[in-house]
């Protein structure tokens, strides 16, 4: 079964229609990018998947099981299931990294502190974080950061995450940090639906690639078919652009 | 002049107008503690109130505006008289105290209400919307994320504002609540002389809102993130 099914999704900000009907999906385990320019929808896209922007049409299925956006019942459930990491990382500033990874599945799930924590422990020093369970946001890099949020975003366990420009507010040299631990985790088996501006990261991990422009899907192929034969010229153009540089 | 003082002092600090003095001070200090904390917590439920999006609290909404926007703009003294003259004939044993307090609570929390709702907004959005896709509901990610990272915006203004009010409740004389004030006027018109009067006056209203400056201080401090570790 699809685990991630996106049908005709539109979305808009006022008048202005970001998303024109939006059609992809990603099987269990597969890592979707989205690539595309500015301004072509990629990021509200995974907002609207998550419920922060809500669309106007459309239709989105999680495990065969249609969500409704309107139901918060039906929202709650869907963010159960599928866990965002921010661009901006979004790393409560108030808490330290262990209790960013460790709130969500105690306060909100009600699981069992020591169970959490010892996750948490784990998941921290997946990403390589584990020697700053005390630090708070401010005291760490962006790419610390990023890593942290990665394993908040994996502490509630969700079959299907979503990375919107993960690596984009970074330094380079802490580009590489955060794309080796999303490397590892693709080995995982995590379905991945990832915005990125990283080519050839893209043409790595992927297991399919979204061509995206002016809200809508221009092209889905294999890395290989959109990097090196695109079918459609605005996809030739970006691509050509971007590996270009 | 100091000889009039030095004359006058045995005869004013006595046990009994001491007595009177302290009591006066603790209920300046009554007023603005109750007013405070009253206001702090009403002034939170309408700043909370006023974020929320839902179509349902809409007239509940309009309601807590037209409050705030028109008790801020009222002069206190106007208030003290509007809620004398409303609750005596429904609250007909009402002391003057307690009608000088509604009164305070009133103005406090339309202050309060706008210092909370500055804090509240100073929370970037991405932090509420990280909470929300962690399925946090509105109440949580008030406690956990919005307002702990409001406090440090919030409490300067909130201090700055009791010690101002400590000031302000001075007005409720008007209307004959005996507090630091009126014990003033009290013993000038006893005959002793307003340097000495006021002057003691003076010195417990230093008292009293001194310590809470020195508070706020402290407390601005330790809540700056970059001296908390």
């Amino acid at each position: 079964m699809t685990h991630l099914d996106v049908r005709d999704l539109a979305c808009s900000y006022g008048s202005e229609k970001i998303l024109k009907g939006v059609t992809l999906s990603a099987e269990k385990g597969e890592v979707v990018s989205l690539i595309g320019p500015s301004g072509s929808g990629k990021s509200t896209l995974l907002r609207a998947l998550v419920g922060l922007t809500l669309p106007s049409a459309g239709e989105v299925r999680v495990a065969g099981k249609a969500v409704d956006y309107s139901s918060r019942k039906s929202v709650r459930e869907l963010r159960s299931q599928l866990a965002i990491v921010f661009q901006q990382y979004n790393l409560f500033q108030n808490m330290t990294v262990m209790r960013n990874v460790t709130i969500a599945p105690t306060t909100i799930k009600k699981r069992p502190k020591a169970e959490v924590e010892a996750l948490a422990t784990e998941l921290l020093a997946r990403v390589g974080m584990e020697a700053k369970h005390d630090a708070y946001p401010e005291e760490l890099s962006g790419g610390q950061q990023q890593r942290v949020a990665i394993a908040r975003a994996l502490a509630l366990q969700p079959e299907i995450l979503l990375l919107d420009e993960v690596t984009s507010a970074l330094d380079p040299e802490r580009v590489n940090e955060v794309l080796d631990t999303i490397r590892r985790l693709t080995e995982e088996g995590i379905t991945m639906l990832l915005v990125s501006h990283e080519m050839s990261f893209v043409r790595e991990v992927s297991t399919r690639v979204v061509m995206m422009d002016d809200g809508k899907v221009v092209e889905t192929g294999t890395p290989s078919q959109i990097f090196d034969s695109p079918t459609h010229e605005r996809t030739r153009e970006f691509v050509g652009m971007i590996l270009k540089h | 002049m100091f000889e009039r003082l030095l004359f006058e002092a045995p005869d004013f600090f006595t046990y009994h107008n001491v007595v009177f003095l302290l009591e006066a001070a603790a209920r300046t200090l009554g007023m603005t503690l109750i007013g405070c904390t009253v206001g702090f917590i009403a002034g939170l439920l309408i700043a909370v109130l006023r974020q929320s999006a839902n179509p349902w609290t809409l007239p509940l909404r309009v309601i807590a505006i037209a409050y705030v926007e028109t008790f801020r703009r009222i002069p206190f003294l106007v208030i003290i008289f509007i809620v004398l003259y409303a609750i005596q004939p429904l609250l007909e044993d009402a002391s003057l105290l307690t009608i000088a307090t509604i009164a305070i609570c009133l103005v406090s929390t339309a202050f309060l209400s706008e210092i909370v709702r500055a804090g509240l907004e100073s929370v970037p959005k991405q932090q509420i919307e990280g909470a929300r896709t962690l399925n946090f509901g509105a109440a949580r990610t008030l406690w956990y994320v919005v307002l702990p990272q409001a406090w440090r915006v919030i409490l300067p203004p909130a201090i700055a504002f009791a010690v101002m009010f400590i000031k302000d409740t001075s007005l409720a004389s008007h209307i004959g609540v005996v507090e630091l004030t009126f014990s003033g006027k009290m013993f000038v018109n006893r005959g002793f002389s307003p340097l000495l009067g006021f002057g003691a006056v003076l010195v417990l209203y230093f008292l009293l809102s001194y310590p809470l400056s020195r508070l706020g201080t402290y407390l601005e401090k330790r809540l700056d993130p970059s001296r908390r570790s």
